[in-house]
């Protein structure tokens, strides 16, 4: 048995670490412990709730956009504000680029190099290179002078001697698998990646001011405001320079995004049985259609259980509940109960090992991210669980991808069930997302055919308007899964702030019953041909998009912290 | 291949000297050098040997590693990254666990006192190091090794600059500054802003090539180039302003022809940092220019000082050019809550923001 630690994984949001127990070459059991801790719920209290949304957005400078979605919408819940139709698309349009850039920029600059040996893409033949990539796709950068000249600028720069970010790394593990020709086709499309993504975001400098932080979010709607006739506004300039750059972002998710994946994935097809992990998958839904009570969503909500595709629950927010058996959190009634957000409570306290240390005490607490379940149950998040929810309900735009995805590898649809399943679907969801922006940028041009240039229900805006305690929960399919937000107003300021985040489902210990999280119970399985050099182990772990400073938080809801609220 | 000159490099890369020199132009007007430096902007990139970086990240949100991404000119900005040996940056580079430790722990050996740190995130002193810990060691001894044997350190976002949304009230764990966590380090500049804008990142590092030197800093250590002015000073918006024409209510005639939004809580006139100017994202936009008011984010404690953010900063007056220059508009700042205040329904005794720069009089107020 060796005992394998990983600290901390890189090509990730924040800082994890895990240990696994490995034997036979086969992981045995493993533990994921996140092992940064900042407090910004206990931060949040006592605060303007119309502010929550900015320090929320903090959480998270990758996904920057998630967190300050998932706030407006629980205080607005609370207090009751409906944001107007200009204000649905222009989120909508905000979020798909986020979930788009967010899905690209992970594929190839955070998870690829666990596939790709950058290193062996020197050995490869340029002209063979552009025969694979014309292949697979039209995309015009595929000629046998382009490789050529990718492959020189890193031989130039390997040979330089100074390795920089690639330094240390696996190249030339036993399980990196790909053909010197399909490591360099990747390479450059990893270098595109870079340039694509950078024009890609300028969706959010427009409608946000600039990114990373987007600021243009308000309780109650967007401070982007519409009128075509105003130059300060967005105007039909926006909407051309808006609608060019979805077309280019679908460019390269279409013709070269999808390719990759489905050419990289047909060399590793056997982590398509690999990494399944818990077996459960939940997904709130996301994406309103319309600007009814109750509207429609592109993305549907659901839970699976055991992998059964044939029944799909809907979700009910009051089975959502968190464990902290094996957290760095205090509860009052012990580490058995299980709390609901409206009525959980935390008290952070630091058991671990003192720093510094080799290794964690995991029979003990060892993560500061808790462990949140449903109905009692470990759920994974993600695009793989609202892939799979839209496939089970027989949603016809999830059901042609992913069939065709299944059929282009000569896999079943078990094979969703893994890590290269996650990869997959994500790369699915990114495509179907960036076709749909088109829809709400029409559908802002719609509405100022219409003159209605409403951003924002003012009617609210003033605290003076709202209850003197209210609660309200927002959320939101953010790239990396589902994520709420609780909120208790009290005289117009927050008395308590909590979220329950997907890299939190994801990465969570063990709960008080010993049921491990998704991460844990994934890696279960997982190959490791070189313990010293656990590459596999990263490849199961990445496949989920770790983002870890959203997944540490505190909740704090508790009776006593309540009662210390006074009222003036 | 060995020893490839910059300018075979940009061949390599299909970058033309024509696109090079526009670059070099580009950071000439960052850095508030005329054109005429353009050609020594150019001589320094391509003749000098490449800087050893490494890029730490403690309580941070990764946002400026985001932002870094983003900068300038794509290609050119692939190029600075290669110009620099980045050895080290937990976000971006391929080696995982005690290989990336070891990186990191060869270029702190051999290389003493010649690389540069960069820092993105808050250290916490609570709970003996335990809120935040890499490879099992805790921040602060990884930065008081790594920043302690540094040329110099660059705090990069308002997080490691000035301690930011951790070290916001009451600060749970104790979150401190670069300069506060590792006391005494002889070179350090603080890029603040939330998160701090790629252009000006890149323009430092181009003014130390260039130069040879580090550039003049504010009182607060930030570079004077980026944080000599006030947004209010440069704002598109500021004739509206001194106009007297502002934005009452969102989405109404004003805020949809671009008037001062000053009344919808805009910070700009307490806030220095060169967005107006250099804008975001390759000069697309900025907050303002989009219809947001200023949040301050380049300033200490903005999170305590500058809430909430949609309450009025008193006594701005118009027609002042250059007022708030110095003294940063501090004063003014530790009103905001003050004047707006709505927290009165809250426990007073949780608000102990430390004592820094601004904080005391908003400190007081609560």
């Amino acid at each position: 048995m060796t005992h394998v630690v990983v600290d901390p994984v890189t090509r990730i949001e924040g800082h994890l670490r895990v240990e696994a127990e490995v034997d036979g070459g086969v992981v045995k059991e493993a533990w994921s412990s996140s092992t940064m801790f900042r407090g910004i719920e206990l931060i949040l209290r006592g605060r303007d709730p119309r502010d929550a949304w900015a320090f929320a957005q903090r959480i998270c400078g990758v996904c920057t956009t998630v967190h300050a979605i998932a706030s407006i919408r629980a205080v607005e819940r609370a207090i009751g504000a409906v944001p107007p139709s200009n204000a649905r698309l222009l989120r909508n349009i905000v979020m798909s680029a986020q979930n788009v850039q967010d899905h690209v920029i992970h594929f190839y600059q955070l998870h690829a190099l666990d596939w790709v040996d950058i290193v062996n893409a020197l050995h490869a033949d340029p002209a063979k290179t552009a025969t694979l990539a014309q292949s697979i796709s039209d995309w015009p950068l595929s000629s046998a002078k382009y490789f050529s000249g990718v492959q020189n600028r890193m031989k130039a720069f390997v040979e330089r001697g100074q390795l920089g970010p690639f330094a240390n790394a696996y190249w030339g593990h036993p399980a990196y698998k790909l053909p010197p020709e399909a490591n360099l086709m990747a390479l450059a499309h990893y270098l595109e990646a870079l340039d694509w993504h950078r024009r890609f975001i300028k969706i959010h400098a427009i409608l946000g001011g600039k990114n990373p932080h987007l600021q243009s979010f308000l309780v109650g709607g967007m401070a982007t405001p519409v009128d075509p006739d105003a130059q300060a506004s967005l105007n039909m300039d926006t909407i051309a320079a808006l609608t060019k750059l979805a077309a280019d972002g679908k460019d390269f998710v279409s013709r070269v995004y999808i390719p990759d994946v489905l050419a990289i994935a047909s060399y590793y097809k056997e982590w398509a049985s690999l990494g399944a992990g818990v077996g459960n998958y939940m997904c709130y839904g996301d994406y309103p259609l319309d600007d009814g009570q109750n509207p429609e969503l592109l993305i549907p909500g659901g839970i699976i259980y055991g992998r059964d595709l044939t029944k799909i629950d809907t979700v009910d927010e009051t089975k959502v509940t968190e464990q902290v058996a094996h957290s760095w959190y205090d509860y009052a009634d012990g580490d058995a109960a299980a709390l609901n957000p409206f009525k959980g409570e935390t008290q952070p306290h630091y058991t671990g090992p003192k720093p510094p240390y080799d290794r964690l005490n995991v029979a003990q607490k060892y993560s500061w991210v808790k462990s949140p379940r449903y109905d009692g149950k470990p759920m994974e998040v993600g695009p793989l669980a609202r892939t799979l929810v839209a496939y089970a309900l027989g949603r016809p735009r999830t059901k042609q991808a992913v069939d065709k995805v299944l059929s282009a590898l000569s896999v079943g649809p078990e094979a969703l069930f893994s890590t290269l399943g996650r990869v997959a679907a994500r790369a699915i969801e990114a495509e179907m997302l960036v076709d749909s922006m088109n829809i709400w940028i029409e559908g802002l041009a719609d509405n100022m055919a219409r003159r209605d240039y409403r951003i924002q229900d003012n009617s609210k805006w003033d605290p003076g308007t709202w209850p003197s305690f209210c609660f309200g929960y927002g959320f939101h399919e953010s790239p990396r899964g589902s994520l709420g937000h609780w909120v208790h107003i009290v005289n117009g300021a927050i008395a308590n702030y909590q979220c329950v985040v997907p890299s939190t489902w994801n990465a969570g210990p063990r709960d008080a019953d010993g049921q491990p999280g998704p991460y844990e119970a994934s890696l279960v399985g997982t190959p490791v041909a070189k313990p010293d050099q656990p590459l596999e182990i990263l490849r199961t772990l990445h496949s989920f998009d770790p983002c870890m400073a959203c997944g540490v938080h505190v909740v704090d809801a508790s009776k006593r912290e309540l009662a210390r609220v006074r009222v003036a | 291949m060995f020893n490839l000159s910059l300018k075979e490099e940009l061949e390599q890369r299909g970058i033309s000297r024509r696109d090079f020199l526009g670059f070099c132009a580009s950071m000439a007007a960052v850095l508030g050098l005329p054109e005429t430096a353009t050609p020594a902007i150019a001589a320094a990139i391509e003749n000098e040997a490449r800087p050893i970086l490494v890029w730490l990240e403690f309580q941070d949100c990764a946002g400026n590693t985001e932002s870094l991404l983003r900068a300038t000119h794509p290609t050119v900005a692939d190029l600075i990254l290669d110009s620099i040996s980045l050895n080290y940056h937990e976000t971006i580079m391929a080696a995982a666990g005690s290989q990336a430790e070891d990186a990191l722990a060869q270029t702190v050996r051999d290389n003493a006192g010649k690389y540069i740190a960069l820092v993105e995130g808050s250290i916490p002193t609570g709970a003996d190091g335990g809120y935040c810990t890499i490879g099992g060691r805790a921040a602060l001894d990884i930065a008081r090794a790594v920043c302690g044997g540094a040329a110099a350190t660059i705090a990069v976002g308002t997080c490691a600059a000035f301690g930011g949304i951790p070290a916001a009230a009451p600060n749970p764990t104790g979150a401190l500054s670069v300069a506060d966590a590792v006391p005494g380090l002889k070179t350090l500049i603080n890029m603040s802003a939330c998160p701090a804008n790629a252009e000006n990142i890149t323009a430092l590092v181009v003014y130390y090539m260039t130069l040879k030197r580090w550039p003049p800093l504010d009182r607060l250590r930030r570079p004077l180039f980026a944080y000599g002015k006030t947004i209010h000073d440069n704002c598109e918006r500021r004739a509206h302003f001194d106009a007297g024409q502002y934005v009452e209510s969102w989405g109404d005639e004003a805020h949809r022809h671009g008037h001062c939004l000053y009344k919808m809580g805009c910070k700009g006139p307490a806030a220095s940092q060169n967005c107006p100017t250099v804008r975001w994202n390759e000069g697309t936009n900025w907050p303002i220019g989009c219809g947001h008011p200023c949040i301050g984010c380049a300033e200490p404690n903005f999170w305590d000082t500058m809430t909430p953010f949609y309450g009025r900063l008193p006594n701005v007056v118009g027609f002042d050019v250059g007022r708030w220059i110095d003294p940063l508009g501090l004063g003014l700042t530790g009103l905001v809550a003050a004047a707006t205040f709505i927290h009165g329904a809250v426990e007073v005794g949780r608000r102990r923001a430390k004592k820094r720069g601004t904080a005391e009089a908003t400190e007081s107020e609560r």
